[in-house]
């Protein structure tokens, strides 16, 4: 274990895993220091490996602008960014979950203009003018929105990292109209993985907090 | 992720132009972005078309006619395609996640590449991916690879399953290119892979698809597509089969079936279709025709079941189709 985590310069913050020991910073400011310099690694990286002078064009900004959880941003972005990398790196939004990082674990599971999409697999220069709704925009004036007091009556989580886009996923479920049965919520919910194996209670949840929208 | 540009599209014209000289097209995203994250797919320049106007789906007398940037959730949650095409929806819903489902596109859907695990992993040989470079997949992990239509070269299946539907129903895709608009059989979208497995489909330089067509038939709504795979919902195929199926008197009048997961596109069966007509909708006709689906095969070290269980897959789907017919 070294602690090149912890140096913002060099080919530090490679590996998101691994555990920063005796750390005087706090583990999400640790991983956004590793993140920023890995993408800032991967700049002079691409442009290195291209022969065609387009490559080298790695400071490509868009101008773009969202609706987020009610609120209004202006962004310039690289246009390689995700929508998932601009909530978590760019808003700070950081309860939509990096998960797989490739479309098949739901963690990172947001609504745009009202439907569930996973936002990993998403260019966000591609939703100027969209409205994004992500787990911080639920609670409404201190109080918990009902899918996500069902998800704390039912048990729907052990670890937890799975959660967000699960109550997401379940509001678009929800909103769907496929939360008739238990059968029918475990299908069209099966775009959200719990290693945990808390299906049961995310099941329970997702049907009560449907019975009662 | 390589660097690269982003051009918005505001006309169908500008979009093929951009195309024409080089710009990829995206749309829902969900294939290519991973792919160019994995830098399996490298494209300076893209050309994002969801603005243009190819949505949509309509009735035109006997067809349904589906725009290249509908959605799959919202071409399966259609009114008229589950009273006219049930067997769309049925392949729609079996295929991705309700999220994927949401933003992947029906034209998308068509072009999207191979789950094949080889095709992403940049240091092992794979001809789509690097042609020459060899393929892993031959003599690797390869219980999900295709037994039907494969060369030495390449043996990945295509992985869609609406496509399977499509291929079954006949029906059509329009396409818009430098060159201007033709319309053909979605099954002539997909090649083979021969000895060049990295060219996938028949698409000219900067085409692009514009809009799907389903002609109505007396079987379009006896129709079932069964998707068998390791769980129950949210995986790409083992074996699937599309089957429709025409019964007058007792007596079916013509079928329809295409299976998945076993070809290296999406695999019309005629001869069992053929082997069908005149019979009664019954088990044993069933099972002497699904067994023609076999001929040809080249299975795999680990995908030999594939040769016993797509026949089986094509008797159910037979069944469920005549439990509706």
């Amino acid at each position: 274990m070294t602690n090149q985590h912890l140096t913002p310069s060099g080919k530090a913050g490679t590996d998101e895993n691994s555990t920063p020991a005796s750390s005087p910073l706090s583990r999400r400011a640790v991983l956004q220091l590793a993140g920023g310099a890995a993408s800032l690694g991967a700049i002079p990286h691409g442009a290195a490996l291209s022969a065609e002078p387009a490559r080298t064009d790695a400071m490509a900004v868009e101008a773009i602008r969202l609706v987020v959880n009610g609120e209004p941003k202006e962004l310039e972005l690289d246009p390689r960014q995700s929508l998932l990398d601009v909530l978590r790196e760019t808003l700070d939004l950081t309860g939509t979950k990096k998960g797989c990082n490739q479309g098949a674990c739901g963690a990172c599971t947001i609504l745009v203009d009202g439907k569930r999409i996973v936002s990993c697999l998403t260019l966000a220069s591609m939703h100027d003018g969209a409205e994004i709704q992500t787990i911080e925009g639920l609670n409404k004036n201190g109080e918990l929105h009902p899918l996500q007091e069902a998800f704390v009556k039912h048990e729907g989580l052990q670890c937890g990292f799975c959660t967000s886009g699960q109550i997401m996923s379940g509001l678009g479920c929800i909103a769907e109209g496929h939360a008739r049965s238990p059968d029918d919520i475990q299908f069209w919910m099966s775009g959200n993985i719990c290693r945990c194996g808390a299906y049961p209670g995310i099941v329970a949840a997702v049907a009560d907090a449907a019975e009662r929208s | 992720m390589f660097p690269f540009t982003l051009e918005k599209a505001s006309s169908t014209e500008a979009a093929i132009a951009a195309a024409a000289t080089g710009a990829r097209y995206i749309a829902g995203g969900t294939t290519l972005v991973d792919l160019m994250r994995d830098e399996v797919e490298r494209p300076d320049r893209l050309v994002d078309i969801n603005r243009l106007p190819l949505g949509g789906i309509r009735v035109e007398g006997e067809d349904l006619v589906i725009g290249a940037l509908a959605r799959m959730a919202e071409v399966a949650a259609d009114a008229d395609v589950q009273r006219l095409q049930p067997l769309i929806a049925e392949s729609l819903i079996e295929g991705a996640s309700p999220q994927l489902r949401n933003m992947a596109s029906m034209g998308g859907n068509m072009l999207q590449r191979v789950r094949c695990p080889y095709f992403r992993m940049l240091d092992v040989g794979c001809n789509k991916r690097t042609p020459g470079s060899g393929c892993a997949a031959i003599e690797g992990l390869n219980a999900g690879h295709a037994i039907l239509g494969t060369s030495d070269h390449c043996v990945a299946t295509h992985p869609s399953d609406v496509a399977v539907a499509l291929v079954a129903l006949d029906a059509t895709m329009r396409v818009q290119g430098p060159q201007g608009e033709r319309s053909f059989a979605v099954e002539e979208l997909f090649r083979l892979p021969g000895d060049t497995p990295h060219l996938e489909h028949t698409l000219l330089p900067g085409e692009l698809i514009v809009e799907l067509r389903v002609p109505g038939g007396p079987y379009a709504r006896h129709a079932r597509y069964l998707k068998v795979r390791d769980r129950a919902s949210y995986e790409f195929a083992l074996v699937s089969a599309a089957a429709a199926l025409a019964i007058e008197d007792g007596v079916i009048r013509e079928a329809r079936i295409a299976a998945g997961g076993v070809g290296t596109r999406p695999w019309r069966l005629r001869a069992c279709e053929a082997a069908l007509a005149g019979r009664k909708p019954d088990r044993q006709a069933f099972e002497e025709a699904a067994q023609l689906a076999t001929e040809g095969v080249r299975p795999l070290h680990h995908n030999a079941f594939k040769v016993a269980l797509l026949p089986r897959t094509i008797v159910r789907a037979l069944e469920m189709a005549g439990e509706v017919a």
